[in-house]
């Protein structure tokens, strides 16, 4: 039962992988945006 | 409300650090499976709060479907994009726990190929949302999120309806659960809601940005000078 402990890491290793990398996505968009939309309002 | 934010932030941090520390600490250990079964603290919650946020993008996508809100638009889209986040969690981490206690890693059973169907379905939404960009688009998605939202039940009684490799339902349907176990598991579906919800006011920020950013550039075009080049 000893190596079954590597699958319980590897599902919670990749249920943090997969909602870190989403959330990651979300940052750099926002940064990208605000940096566009801070652009645009000097523009005006 | 923004300063509502981080306080939420710490909040779930802290029940998500104590609710992993329950679910390998706390929890007993099953007898059969061992410590492996302790990946149904993380499986079955991810599955709850998916079929959540697929309810309320069903939900959403009524509203805007009889009011046309652009609110509306956007709690649909947020709530389907992070609801296929964690549909995808209870497809890896559900093989990942098979494998050891199964044998196989996937069998086309009711639940798993429902679940795999659910997924497909919103996954369907939100590529329709990225790629299509007629105006329309907003009011053919809603329309395909409320027939996906019919797959939600399906899903989620299709272990009372049919025999399945699945496990029958812990709650309800004749199953059981140890209460120590009903406890934990109970504990990490809240730090998930809250995780969930703290996710999907982020990606609400960030949508409405999107259109604010969008609009300012359908604006500049509006006003650029005729027959000038950008």
């Amino acid at each position: 039962m000893k190596g079954n402990n590597a699958y319980l890491l590897a599902a919670y290793a990749l249920t943090w992988i997969i909602h870190i990398t989403y959330l990651a996505t979300i940052v750099s968009r926002y940064s990208q945006l605000k940096r566009e939309i801070d652009s645009l309002r000097k523009n005006k | 409300m923004k300063r509502l934010f981080p306080i939420l932030g710490v909040v779930t941090a802290a029940l998500l650090v104590y609710a992993l520390y329950m679910a390998l600490i706390g929890a007993p250990t099953e007898q059969t499976m061992g410590n492996v079964q302790r990946i149904f603290y993380y499986h079955v919650p991810s599955a709850w709060t998916a079929f959540v946020l697929f309810f309320v993008n069903f939900g959403a996508s009524l509203v805007y479907l009889v009011k046309r809100k652009a609110a509306a638009d956007m709690v649909a889209l947020v709530s389907a994009e992070v609801g296929v986040v964690f549909c995808t969690v209870v497809l890896v981490t559900g093989p990942i726990w098979a494998r050891p206690v199964w044998g196989i890693w996937w069998t086309w059973d009711m639940r798993l190929t429902s679940t795999l169907v659910l997924w497909l379905i919103y996954v369907s939404y939100l590529f329709l949302r990225r790629f299509s960009s007629s105006g329309e688009t907003p009011t053919l998605a809603a329309a395909l999120a409320v027939l996906g939202a019919l797959c939600v039940p399906f899903v989620y009684f299709s272990i009372w309806f049919f025999r399945t490799q699945h496990p029958q339902p812990v709650m309800g349907g004749g199953g059981s659960i140890d209460p120590r176990m009903l406890h934990v598991l109970l504990i990490n579906w809240l730090a998930f809601s809250c995780f969930a919800f703290l996710v999907c006011w982020s990606r609400y920020r960030l949508e409405k940005l999107q259109r604010e950013v969008d609009q300012a550039h359908a604006l500049e075009s509006l006003m650029a000078p005729r027959g000038s080049v950008r």
